[in-house]
């Protein structure tokens, strides 16, 4: 099958023409040579199936990069059959070296020169004919977004895939050092072709940043803003997520318990506890990650995230992060599978893992059920807003000290130097497209890893089978009373510790879990617990939920986008030990107060 | 003419760029974005706080640290190409 490679730099547009071309059939694959994941697709061309692959966008051919890295060596390993140059015309000025360096190696190559709309807008004028003839290449005048001039640049991709694929010269490297010559190729190719005005025209990006980016009013707007996409993903989303839940039970209830009603006990538990509700949970997870990426594709594509990173720099620059991370650590309050998968906007993977490792502090929704469900039941409605308040608090502190301590670990080699691309309408098909591809990613690489958590912690509250399930006689029960030595001196008891087993799959099924496990449901359940536990108890349980792994979706996600067993495993053992520490802090320090 | 450094200029002032004095990730990072000695370059706004900078180069707006801007001479008041 022939290979075309889509290259470009960043804020080309380079995905919305992959988007174009492949019509979100796209999936994520390893190649040769390389360590990340890329996205292909295979389409229909001219007869012939032809493989579409995105390559990540870059500046320079030979710049230090990951990204820039990922591309030579992509190019080095698999030799396309045909390059597919992206350039952002409104840019062309600049834009031109990488075709030029492009253009040295010898290979087979069509130019789209994209986001004409604006050009023209903007007064550029092209002389494409002209262009072409200079450099030898088929060159097209296309906006990707719109589709214009889309049909013809498909006709000459599909020609120009008739011609033999020229091998790649051996030293690529000794190629790319020929760049002398390549300012001045391009300075008499944009004379000869190209007429920019002096002063660009594009006022409705002026004046909105100076409004978006104002000194005082900037931050102001910019919480306010994130405000509203986060209360627009989870208002949407917590119904959804609720009713697919609802959907999930009165399946099993009408369908599916009936129909297993001949098994015996243990598999129908297994079948059903275990295995579909393992389906259950990751089900639940795709209305907020699709929610989460069309809102935050719309921000992205807006040119608003790079606004963001604009305004949050000063405070994160310190963190060793920068202003896109702030933004994902903020919608991690909400869920964080989809913020963790969001992190995939920043390119340098230094800064990437070190925000992902910090998301996981972030109190969700689902934390936040079980917050309410013990404030309720230990504090008084005067104090509770304050003790959820409290939380929230650590919960930042705790994400701070995250990125102060592991800063050095994950230093970012790369630059701060960020495009601000001009304020654009993104639009509704680039919005649900991206959302499409987010959630068959998730479900592609987290259903197993998540099914299977779910079936061990069902074996492990339900057997032996002599046992009542999740009491203190099945292996849960004795995993808890093996722990309680290093859990009693942050006063959590082994029916606390059972709960906590349960809620390494979800914070959302520690208060069912307790159900379970003290045989009582709803205000009794409450009534129970706030007799058996002071506060100071609840409260160190509740840090301890805090802290600990959020959940095994998260997991499974950290695993997943970092493709790196050593980070996960950091990840879980740092926020396990963070737990205990600072639970044990909290409650020996109550206690010693007298509390 | 007076040089100075691009993270000396106040918003809305032009300088030309003189030269980059950047360790090679940054210098190319730079040159890619069209970053040149001989180049026009105005400063759009500086973020509150000691925040990054806002620079226009070309067509293109460009953010940066204070840092990063401290490596790049610029001369004010030339004409520049």
């Amino acid at each position: 099958m022939k290979r075309v490679a889509l290259l470009g730099m960043p804020n080309t547009g380079k995905s919305t023409l992959f988007n174009r071309m492949t019509g979100g059939a796209a999936r994520v694959g390893n190649w040769p040579g390389i360590t990340v994941e890329l996205l292909s697709g295979k389409i229909l061309l001219g007869g012939d199936m032809v493989e579409i692959i995105d390559l990540p966008g870059i500046y320079d051919l030979h710049g230090f990069s990951d990204d820039e890295q990922v591309v030579r060596h992509f190019l080095h390993d698999n030799v396309p059959d045909l390059a597919l140059v992206i350039l952002n015309t409104t840019q062309i000025e600049r834009q031109m070296s990488l075709l030029l360096q492009l253009k040295q190696l010898d290979m087979n190559i069509v130019v789209l020169l994209n986001m004409s709309d604006e050009a023209k807008k903007f007064g550029i004028s092209v002389n494409v004919a002209k262009m072409s003839a200079l450099l030898e290449m088929p060159i097209f005048l296309i906006s990707a977004k719109y589709g214009r001039g889309y049909p013809e640049a498909l006709q000459a991709i599909t020609k120009a895939l008739r011609y033999p694929t020229p091998g790649m010269a051996e030293q690529l490297r000794s190629q790319l050092e020929q760049d002398q010559h390549i300012e001045t190729e391009m300075a008499r190719v944009l004379k000869h072709t190209v007429q920019v005005p002096v002063r660009l025209s594009d006022n409705l990006t002026e004046k909105l940043d100076r409004v978006m980016l104002h000194p005082w009013l900037g931050l102001p707007i910019f919480f306010a803003v994130m405000y509203l996409v986060f209360q627009g993903i989870f208002m949407f989303g917590q119904p959804l997520q609720t009713g697919i839940a609802g959907l999930f039970t009165w399946l099993r209830e009408t369908a599916l318990v009936p129909a297993l009603g001949g098994l015996p006990q243990v598999l129908q538990g297994l079948l059903l506890d275990g295995i579909y509700n393992g389906v259950a949970t990751v089900a639940a997870f795709i209305p907020i990650i699709i929610l989460f990426f069309l809102f935050m594709a719309m921000v992205e594509d807006s040119g608003y995230l790079s606004r963001a990173a604009f305004l949050m720099d000063a405070l994160m620059a310190r963190l060793g992060l920068d202003g896109r991370g702030f933004v994902m650590l903020l919608m991690g309050f909400g869920c964080n599978v989809p913020a963790l998968m969001g992190t995939r906007v920043m390119r340098s993977r230094a800064m990437r893992l070190l925000t992902m490792l910090v998301i996981p502090f972030s109190l969700c929704s689902a934390r936040l059920q079980v917050f309410i469900f013990f404030t309720a039941a230990l504090f008084s409605p005067k104090a509770a807003p304050i003790v959820v308040f409290s939380l929230y608090l650590f919960s930042f502190v705790a994400a701070i000290l995250t990125a102060l301590i592991f800063k050095h670990q994950f230093k970012n080699n790369e630059p701060f130097v960020l495009e601000l691309p001009p304020y654009r309408f993104p639009t509704l098909r680039q919005m649900v497209l991206r959302g499409w591809l987010e959630v068959r990613h998730f479900l592609r690489r987290a259903t197993k890893f998540i099914v299977a958590g779910v079936i061990l912690v069902w074996l492990l509250t339900h057997l032996p089978l002599s046992a009542a399930p999740a009491s203190a006689d099945t292996l849960a029960g004795m995993i808890g009373g093996f722990f309680q030595p290093v859990f009693a001196p942050v006063g959590i008891n082994e029916q606390l510790t059972i709960a906590l087993i349960f809620g390494f799959i979800a914070k959302e099924i520690v208060i069912g879990a307790l159900a379970v496990i003290y045989g009582l449901s709803g205000d009794a359940l409450s009534g129970a617990i706030g007799q058996q536990l002071d506060w100071v108890q609840a409260y160190s349980f509740m840090l301890f939920t805090l802290l600990y792994t959020p959940c095994l979706a998260t997991v499974a996600t950290l695993q997943s986008e970092s493709k790196l067993l050593k980070f996960t495993a950091l990840s879980l053992a740092w926020s396990l030990a963070l737990a205990w520490l600072v639970s044990f802090a909290f409650y020996q320090g109550a206690r010693a107060l007298g509390y | 003419m007076p040089s100075t450094t691009l993270a000396a200029l106040h918003p809305g002032e032009t300088a030309t760029i003189v030269s980059i004095h950047a360790e090679e990730a940054l210098h190319q990072r730079l040159l890619a974005l069209g970053f040149r000695s001989g180049k026009h370059i105005e400063m759009i706004r500086k973020a509150s706080f000691s925040g990054p900078l806002q620079v226009r180069i070309g067509t293109t707006d460009v953010m940066l640290r204070r840092s990063e801007a401290a490596k790049i001479m610029v001369c004010q008041g030339a004409s520049g190409t």
